[in-house]
């Protein structure tokens, strides 16, 4: 009997693939990764996101074969991931270089170079378009032709002009503290596992990665009560990045020298977060500090809550498991969480057996004592 | 699968359902009554406990003002007008005497309201014990026991570390004498005008939960000690730039050729109202 789940066991497993595949069949209409790459961008930036890979293609590719599900999709984009080598890093990005597609200020009304609503969602009201029922390629056509048509010819200038940073001005102020850049070459969590307590850098790229829904859960959890960070948004900004890298063999290295490999689009926050300071004669004062979010794509709500945790994680308390960075980091990766959930769902056949003897033996004992 | 729109973007009974827990906190001055939050068209935390209220108030006859941050042409501002007006075509104004209903994020407006007005305050964090109490099985008890220990302690700690309180916007407030209650994040500048305000003030929180109310004529006093008096936002020797309005709450702005700091009113309504009657005593004036 023992040889018979072994061999059901393959043949199971065959037929639930092809059931798979015919699931996916049978409505008999084709997904083409275009059409993905056209209208599911935020899919597309999530994924990518998710999974460190900035690749909209292969994102789009992962969301096709996952039938849209986002934890399906970066686990194969992670699992590709691995299979290829990391031939170099690229230079530090100065995020003041970014082309601005769109940039908002939650902390001041008018910000130097002011503010850029771009595209967004959040000002339209969320009710169903029944008109998409009936969209034709035709009448799309029509409204890109009027849009294009209503839009002022501009003359492109001969300089880029890059919009400064809101935390610039209240620097000049002293409310934020000037830091060095630091230039210590970053841990690689790709290539190290995660040491308690960990550093910024290591931090900084467990959150990017997060999951969208946990870090945004646990951002939400220190703002409404469990955590002690509640900040203001200084800047958000969404657009692309250039990126360089520098040739690895070479001995003295020239900003000149420097290849330019392509842009990636990312959303980027700085948070104004009041915290108490001591000052020089020991007192304690309120100062600002800035809580750090950056992912691949545009998802503004990750950032913002990858800010929270930033700051959260800067400043341990006990007190709240938001504050606790092996809690928040060990908990918010998609493929791990979501990995050994589902483990759950192997057979434990084994285990339950010892479990079930154990709390049969004790039940035993108990009614011996009460008889 | 299409669906016609109902007045008022809600169904009558999920109107009523509002409209009671309504009543109930204006006869409970600053007791947080819990009611059924409906998922909206707008994001929770963008001001659906307010929209709620006035959705579930408003009639055709009635005329309405948003603001957002002092402003009624702030992008959410817009966003909600333009909701309210979509589902009931009723008439919006950006003049606060001429509103019978005026929803508002932060702000109180600078024109006193009248006994034929009411304000629909957004809250998002409608607990006023949430920073020295996370559970809310917890908060709930310590106001049905009368016990605020923990908002003094707060204000306390504050003077111990800082010299002096040290609350920003959202600096709670004793409602009749009984309830302590979040103003919502209005400035404490605002928190006078709540003390016996002639307007019913109606606070709703959406993603919280949360009806509670100011009825007229009730009083409102900030929490503070005798030897720290409660202080609002100063702008001592500041006027507007555009209008020269002073003792009213100011915005901080950059002036972008010179890069000096200068200050504008902060509700634009108030100070358009100012320009243009300063404009008008002119002409007369001049006839005269």
């Amino acid at each position: 009997m023992g040889y018979v789940p072994v061999k059901g066991g393959t043949q199971a497993i065959a037929a639930s693939i092809k059931r798979l595949t015919y699931e996916r069949l049978k409505g008999e209409e084709i997904l083409e990764i275009n059409t993905i790459l056209a209208t599911m961008g935020s899919m597309v930036d999530q994924v990518m996101s998710e999974s460190s890979l900035y690749s909209p293609e292969l994102a789009a590719l992962a969301i096709k074969q996952g039938e849209g599900s986002m934890e399906e999709a970066v686990f194969l984009m992670r699992a590709h991931r691995s299979t290829l080598p990391r031939h170099y890093y690229s230079e530090a990005v100065e995020a003041e270089t970014m082309l601005v597609e769109r940039r908002i200020s939650a902390s001041f009304k008018d910000i130097p170079g002011g503010q850029l609503l771009g595209a967004t969602y959040d000002y339209t009201h969320r009710l169903l378009d029944f008109r998409l029922l009936e969209e034709s390629a035709e009448t799309n056509r029509g409204w890109l032709q009027d849009y294009q048509d209503s839009l002022p010819m501009i003359q492109a200038g001969q300089e880029v002009v890059y919009f400064p940073k809101v935390v610039d001005y209240l620097r000049q102020e002293g409310l934020f503290e000037t830091y060095q850049p630091d230039n210590t070459r970053p841990t690689d969590v790709t290539k190290q596992s995660l040491q308690f307590p960990t550093t910024r850098s290591a931090r900084l790229q467990v959150l990017t990665r997060g999951q969208t829904g946990a870090v945004t859960s646990f951002g939400y959890a220190s703002l409404r009560g469990y955590g002690q960070v509640h900040p203001t948004v200084g800047e958000v900004r969404v657009g692309k990045m250039p990126i360089y890298t520098v040739q690895p063999n070479e001995m003295d290295q020239e900003p000149e020298d420097q290849f330019y490999i392509g842009e990636i689009r990312i959303t980027e926050v700085e948070s104004f977060v009041p915290v108490t300071v001591k000052n020089d004669e020991n007192e304690d004062e309120l100062e600002f500090e800035i809580g750090y979010g950056v992912c691949y794509g545009k998802n503004e709500t990750k950032a913002i809550a990858m800010s929270i945790l930033d700051q959260c994680l800067e400043h341990p308390n006990s007190n709240f498991p938001t504050h606790d960075e092996e809690f928040v980091l060990l908990h918010i990766d998609s493929v791990e969480s979501t990995g050994f959930i589902s483990h759950l769902k192997l057979p434990h056949y084994v285990t339950f057996q010892s479990k079930l003897d154990s709390i049969r033996q004790v039940k035993k004992g108990v009614q011996k004592v009460e008889s | 699968m299409r669906a016609n729109m109902h007045f008022a973007f809600f169904d009558e009974g999920s109107k009523k359902e509002i409209r009671r827990a309504t009543l109930k906190a204006v006869a409970i001055p600053g007791y947080q009554v819990p009611f059924a939050s409906r998922e909206m068209p707008i994001a929770r935390g963008w001001g659906t406990g307010g929209l709620q209220l006035t959705l579930s108030l408003i009639g055709k006859m009635d005329v309405l003002k948003v603001i957002d941050q002092g402003a009624d042409e702030s992008v959410n501002a817009v966003s909600i007008k333009k909701l309210v007006q979509e589902t009931t075509g009723v008439q919006i104004t950006d003049q606060t005497k001429d509103a019978d209903l005026i929803q508002s994020r932060h702000r109180i407006p600078e024109t006193p309201l009248t006994k034929d007005q009411i304000l629909v305050l957004q809250v998002p964090m409608p607990e006023p014990l949430r920073p020295v109490e996370a559970r809310e099985y917890m908060t709930k008890r310590m106001h049905s026991e009368d016990d605020y220990s923990g908002a003094w302690l707060m204000l306390f700690e504050q003077i111990v570390k800082y010299g002096r309180t040290a609350t920003a916007a959202d600096h709670p407030v004793y409602v009749n004498g009984r309830y302590v209650m979040a103003p919502s994040p209005i400035p404490r500048f605002d928190n006078p005008k709540m003390h016996l305000s002639e307007a019913l003030i109606l606070l709703g929180a959406g993603r919280e939960k949360k009806i509670y109310a100011v009825p007229p004529y009730t009083t409102v006093e900030s929490l503070a000690f005798e030897d720290y008096p409660f202080a609002v936002e100063s702008f001592e020797g500041q006027e507007c730039q555009l209008c020269g309005s002073a003792h009213v709450f100011l915005d901080e702005v950059i002036d972008q050729k010179t890069g000096k700091t200068v200050y504008q009113c902060n509700d634009t309504s108030y100070c358009m109202e100012q320009l243009n009657s300063r404009e008008k005593a002119e002409v007369e004036s001049n006839y005269a």
